[in-house]
C-alpha cells in the first residue's frame, strides 16, 4: 500500500519538491496537498510583472489542475490546516482531516506589518501573494498616490509595478540607502537615481509614524513630520516565517521551524521546507536555496541520505531598467581588498571584494553583464591573482587599461557651467579649443574661462584635454585626498554643474577610489553640499569632525568645553547666574573668559552636555558655536553710548551682525570685530571681517589673521549706512561660503582670488550683492537655529550616555 | 568558547558612528559601519589617549579625533606611518541586537 504524504502549503518549494519526488518515485506516496490560497502553485517571482501588467496570472501558473490530476495529487485548496495531531498522525482543517505517514510543512512566510496607528485601514495592503497583487490592481492606482513602505527587493518591485500602472509612487525606507542588505551605499545611490528618473520618489531614513485617514488610508506620516498623500499604502518591510501551526504542534521553532540537514523537524515524521524553516540559525528568502531544499527533501522522503548545504546566492532586482547584481559578502574586513570601478558617464558601479586572492563579494550596478562570470569565480573560489589587474573589466577584457580619470568631465553636457565667475560653459570652451585656442592662455583670452578667480583652472584644462586628446598636457591636478584626483575646486564646481546632492552621489559621479571616503574628504563634501543645496541636502552628522558633531570642543582628556553665545559680548546678571549655576551643578573644573568676549566652561563630561544645554537654554542662552567652521564671535567695544570717543553704535552693530550670521556653516571659522572708533579697542583689524566706525560711517576691511600667521585686514568698502555695511558683510560671507576651499580661512581664500575680484562682486555689483544676500538668507532659513535645543530634548539625551555600563552590573 | 551579552539594539548606534560601553577598566567604543557591521575597540588612542568613539568612521577604519591616527577596526592596529594598537573585543549582531564578549563584565568583577 502507498504511504500517505500530506503537504501543507502549495508554494514554489513544495511544488519543486513534488516534481523531484514524482520523477524519482512516482508510486511511493499518495499525496494530499493543502493550501490556504484557493489555487495551486504559481511563480511568485513573477508577481511584479503581473502587477505592472506585463503578464497575467495564467502565464505564471507553474502547476495547473491537469498536472495535479496526472500525478494523482488530492488538492484541497482554500482549505487551511488548523491543527496537527502528532499522536494520531492527523491534520485537521475546519472542514475535515487527513491522515499522514509523512507530513511536510511548507507554509512559507507572512509579511511583517509594522505596528503603527492606521495599519488596519482599508487601502493598506501587503505584497506577498496574488490576492495582494490583485488588491493593488483593483484599487485602480492610475493617477492616484501610492506609498510603499520598505525599500527592499519586494517593496521596490511593488513600487515599480504600481508606477507602471500610472500611480504616483513614493518609497519610504528606514535605512540610509535602498536594499541595504544587497547593496552598498554607492550602488544604492545609483538605484535611487534610476527610480527617481522613472518618477518614483524615494525617501530614505524615513521612519513611518502613522497611517492617516478616516474611512480609509489617506496619507502616511513620518517621524520627521513629513506627510505623503496615499490612496494606497503597501507595506513591504520584510517577512517572517509562518510557523504558527508548528508552534501549536509543539515542534521546535526558533525564528523558523527548526530542521536538520535532511529537512526533518524535531518530529521524525514531520518535515519542513521553504521560507518557514530555520536551518543552522539561517532563514531563507531567495528561491535558489529553497529549490536546493526541495531536492534534499525529495530524497529524504524516498529514504535516501541527502544533506542541505546552503550556498551563496546572487540577487537581481526584477524592475525593468534597473540593472543590479549582488552576491556574497561585500562588507569591508581584515585582509579584504576592494576593486572599484566607476563610470560616472554611464552610471556604472562595480565593486569586487577580494580575500586571499578570491572573490568573496560582488556589487554591480548599471552594467551587470559580467555578474554571472564573477559569481562563478566566487562560487568556485577561483584564485584571481593572475588576472587581478584587469579582473574588473570582465572576461572579455583581459589586458585593458585603467579607468579614464576624464570620465566626469567627458560626461558633462555642453551647457554645464565650468567658470562660474564669467558664466562660461563647457560647450564654449570646446568651441574655442576647436577654433584654435590650444593653450590655457588662449582659452582664457577668448572665453574668459578661469580668468577671474582662477579656481576652475583645473576643470578648464580637463575640458581642453578632453577636446584635444593627448596633444594637451594639463598641469598635474592635486586631489582633495587619496580618495580622488579631483581638486577641492573641481569637486565644488562639479557638485553644482552636475547637480550632485548627496555624498554617495559625489563619490559615484566623480569616480571616488574608495567605497566610503575618508576623514579628510567627508567633512569637506558635507560642507560643499550643504552650502550648494541648503534646502535639499540633509546634513550628515557622521561626516563631521567630533566638535561639530557634538556641538562642543573636545579637550585633550576627552571632556568638552561649553561656550554659550553672548551677542556682541554683552551679557546680563541673569545669564551670568545661569552660567554660574551650570558650572556648580556639573562640577566644571575651570571657568574662563575667552578672547572672543564670552565665558568658557571647561571639562564637561559628554553625558552631561545635553543636560547642561537644557539648563542654559532655559536662561535664554544658546550655542556659541565655539567649535564650528562657522560664525564664531563678533567682538565689540562699547561704542558711542558710553565711550567718549565712540563715533557709532559699535555694540549694536556687532549684535546685529551676530544675530544675522550665527548658525551659518563656512569653509573655516569666521570671527568678526566691530570697533567704535579708530582706536580699535575691539581689535577689528586682525579679524576675518573687521568694521572700524568713523564719524562718516563704517570702514569695512576683510582677510585679517591673528593665528599662525598675523595679518592686517585689507580695506573692502566704506559706507555711511549701517544697513549697507551689514549687506556688504553678508555678501562677503556668502561669497566665501560659495567659493572657498574647505579649511581655507578668508585671508587664504582672498589671497587666491584677489581682493579686486571680491570687491567687484560684493561692493560694485549691486544686483550681485543682493543675490548673494538672498542666497545667504535662504541658507539661514535652515541653519539659523540653536543646535543645543535640538540635542537636549528628552528623546536625544539618552544618546549621549554610554549604551551599557558594566561597572554597574559588577556592583549588583 | 566566548560568551556574549546583549548591550542594546543596532539602531542605538548611528550608522558610521559609535557608542560607549563602560567597564571598570575603561570604556569600550562600539562602532557601526555603513554596512551595519559592529566592532568593539578600547576607547583610548595609544598616541595621546583620544576617544576613538568620537572619530570619523570610514569603511572599516576609524580616525582618532585628536591627531588623526587611523585604526583598522578589525585588528585595532594603527595604519599608515603610525605604530600602535588598541584592544579589540568580539561582537555579534543577532536579530538587530548587539552582543559583546561577556568577559568584559568578568574583568570588571575581577577589578
Amino acid at each position: 500500500m502507498k504511504k500517505k504524504l500530506v503537504i501543507i502549503g502549495a508554494g514554489m518549494a513544495s511544488g519543486r519538491m513534488l516534481e523531484h519526488l514524482f520523477d524519482a518515485a512516482p508510486d511511493l506516496y499518495d499525496v494530499t496537498l493543502f493550501n490556504e490560497e484557493p489555487r495551486g502553485n504559481y511563480n511568485r517571482l513573477m508577481l511584479s510583472p503581473v502587477l505592472s501588467g506585463e503578464k497575467t496570472y495564467e502565464e505564471i501558473v507553474t502547476h495547473d489542475a491537469d498536472w495535479y490530476e496526472a500525478h494523482g495529487v488530492t488538492c484541497r485548496f482554500g482549505e487551511p490546516v488548523v491543527r496537527i495531531d502528532r499522536e494520531a498522525k492527523l491534520v485537521h482543517t475546519n472542514q475535515g482531516s487527513a491522515e499522514y505517514d509523512a507530513l511536510v510543512i511548507a507554509t512559507g512566510s507572512a509579511p511583517f506589518i509594522i505596528p503603527v496607528v492606521g495599519k488596519e485601514l482599508p487601502g493598506v495592503v501587503t505584497y506577498r501573494d496574488l490576492e495582494d497583487t490583485h488588491a493593488m490592481i483593483d484599487a485602480g492606482v492610475a493617477g492616484k498616490d501610492a506609498v510603499v513602505i520598505g525599500g527592499g527587493l519586494l517593496g521596490l518591485e511593488a513600487a515599480a509595478g504600481m508606477a507602471a500602472r500610472g500611480a504616483s509612487v513614493t518609497v519610504i525606507h528606514l535605512m540610509g540607502h535602498l536594499m541595504e542588505r544587497q547593496l552598498d551605499p554607492a550602488a544604492g545611490y545609483l538605484l535611487k537615481k534610476d527610480l527617481e528618473s522613472r518618477g518614483i520618489k524615494v525617501h530614505c531614513e524615513g521612519a513611518t509614524k502613522a497611517i492617516l485617514g478616516h474611512e480609509r488610508a489617506e496619507a502616511v506620516l513620518l517621524e520627521d513630520g513629513t506627510v505623503y498623500p496615499a490612496d494606497l499604502v503597501c507595506m513591504a518591510v520584510g517577512i517572517r516565517p509562518e510557523t504558527r501551526i508548528a508552534v501549536d504542534a509543539k515542534l521546535e521553532v526558533e525564528r523558523g521551524i527548526t530542521v536538520d540537514d535532511s529537512m526533518r523537524t524535531t518530529d521524525p515524521s514531520i518535515f519542513a521546507l521553504g521560507e518557514c524553516v530555520e536551518h543552522r540559525q539561517q532563514l531563507f528568502g531567495l528561491v535558489a536555496p529553497l529549490y536546493d531544499q526541495a531536492k534534499v527533501l525529495a530524497k529524504t522522503l524516498q529514504g535516501e541520505a541527502a544533506e542541505f548545504r546552503p550556498v551563496q546566492t546572487a540577487t537581481k532586482l526584477k524592475v525593468t531598467g534597473c540593472d543590479l547584481f549582488s552576491a556574497g559578502d561585500f562588507a569591508d574586513g581584515e585582509g579584504r581588498e576592494d576593486i572599484v570601478f566607476r563610470d560616472p558617464g554611464r552610471g556604472i558601479y562595480k565593486r569586487l571584494v577580494l580575500e586571499y586572492n578570491r572573490i568573496i563579494g560582488i556589487v554591480m550596478y548599471g552594467d551587470t553583464a559580467d555578474g554571472n562570470w564573477f559569481y562563478g569565480l566566487l562560487k568556485d573560489g577561483t584564485d584571481v591573482s593572475e588576472m587581478r589587474d584587469t579582473l574588473i573589466f570582465g572576461p572579455a577584457f583581459q589586458g585593458g587599461g585603467a579607468p579614464d580619470p576624464m570620465a566626469a568631465v567627458a560626461a558633462l553636457p555642453p551647457e554645464a557651467e565650468i567658470c562660474g565667475c564669467n558664466g562660461i560653459c563647457k560647450g564654449q570652451i570646446v568651441q574655442a579649443v576647436q577654433g584654435g585656442a590650444v593653450t590655457l592662455d588662449a582659452v582664457r583670452a577668448q572665453t574668459k574661462a578661469s580668468s577671474s578667480c582662477g579656481t576652475c583652472t583645473g576643470l578648464v584644462e580637463q575640458v581642453m584635454q578632453f577636446t584635444l586628446g593627448d596633444d594637451f598636457a594639463a598641469s598635474a591636478p592635486s586631489g582633495m585626498c587619496g580618495c580622488t584626483d579631483h581638486s577641492h575646486e573641481d569637486v565644488r564646481r562639479l557638485i553644482k554643474s552636475m547637480g550632485l546632492k548627496s555624498i554617495p552621489a559625489v563619490m559615484q559621479e566623480l569616480g571616488w577610489k574608495t567605497p566610503g571616503g575618508c576623514h579628510s574628504c567627508r567633512p569637506a563634501l558635507n560642507f560643499y553640499l550643504l552650502a550648494e543645496w541648503p534646502t535639499e541636502y540633509q546634513d550628515d552628522r557622521q561626516s563631521r569632525f567630533v566638535n561639530e558633531r557634538n556641538h562642543a570642543n573636545i579637550q585633550k582628556d576627552g571632556t568638552y568645553s561649553v561656550v554659550p553665545r553672548m551677542w556682541g559680548g554683552v551679557t546680563t546678571p541673569a545669564e551670568l547666574r545661569a552660567i554660574a549655576d551650570a558650572a556648580d551643578k556639573y562640577d566644571v573644573p575651570m571657568v574662563k573668559v575667552t578672547g572672543g568676549q564670552r565665558i568658557d566652561l571647561l571639562g564637561v563630561r559628554k553625558e552631561d552636555l545635553p543636560h547642561m544645554w537644557a539648563d542654559l537654554n532655559e536662561a535664554g542662552l544658546v550655542s556659541g558655536h565655539a567649535y564650528s567652521k562657522g560664525l564664531r564671535t563678533v567682538k565689540t567695544c562699547v561704542g558711542k553710548d558710553f565711550c567718549r570717543f565712540g563715533t557709532q553704535d559699535s555694540t549694536g552693530l556687532g549684535i546685529r551682525l551676530e544675530k544675522l550670521l550665527w548658525g551659518s556653516w563656512t569653509p573655516h571659522k569666521v570671527k568678526l570685530g566691530v570697533s567704535g572708533c579708530p582706536r580699535n579697542c575691539a581689535e577689528a583689524t586682525c579679524k576675518d571681517v573687521g568694521v572700524v566706525c568713523v564719524d562718516s560711517g563704517y570702514n569695512i576691511s576683510v582677510a585679517g589673521a591673528a593665528g599662525m600667521e598675523v595679518k592686517e585686514t585689507e580695506h573692502l568698502a566704506s559706507t555711511p549706512s549701517e544697513d549697507e555695511a551689514v549687506q556688504i558683510i553678508t555678501a562677503f560671507i556668502q561669497l566665501y561660503r560659495e567659493h572657498a576651499k574647505y579649511l581655507d580661512r578668508p585671508y587664504k581664500w582672498v589671497a587666491k582670488v584677489g581682493l579686486d575680484w571680491v570687491i567687484e562682486r560684493v561692493v560694485d555689483d549691486l544686483a550681485g550683492r543682493q543675490a548673494l544676500v538672498e542666497r545667504f538668507e535662504l541658507s539661514q532659513s535652515v541653519y539659523r537655529k540653536d543646535p543645543w535645543a535640538e540635542h537636549s530634548t528628552d528623546r536625544e539625551r539618552a544618546k549621549w550616555a554610554p549604551m551599557a555600563d558594566f561597572t554597574l552590573e559588577a556592583a549588583e | 568558547m566566548t560568551q556574549f551579552v546583549d548591550i542594546g539594539s543596532l539602531e542605538d548606534i548611528p550608522v558610521q558612528g559609535a557608542r560607549l560601553v563602560r567597564t571598570a577598566q575603561g570604556c569600550i567604543a562600539v562602532f557601526r559601519t555603513a554596512d551595519d557591521r559592529v566592532f568593539a575597540l578600547d576607547d583610548r588612542c595609544p598616541h595621546k589617549g583620544g576617544p576613538l568613539s568620537e572619530g570619523i568612521v570610514h569603511g572599516d577604519r576609524v580616525t582618532c579625533p585628536l591627531h588623526n591616527w587611523v585604526f583598522d577596526m578589525n585588528t585595532g592596529e594603527a595604519t599608515g606611518a603610525d605604530e600602535g594598537q588598541v584592544g579589540t573585543y568580539a561582537t555579534r549582531v543577532e536579530k538587530g541586537r548587539i552582543l559583546i564578549d561577556a568577559s568584559l563584565i568578568a574583568r570588571s568583577n575581577a577589578a
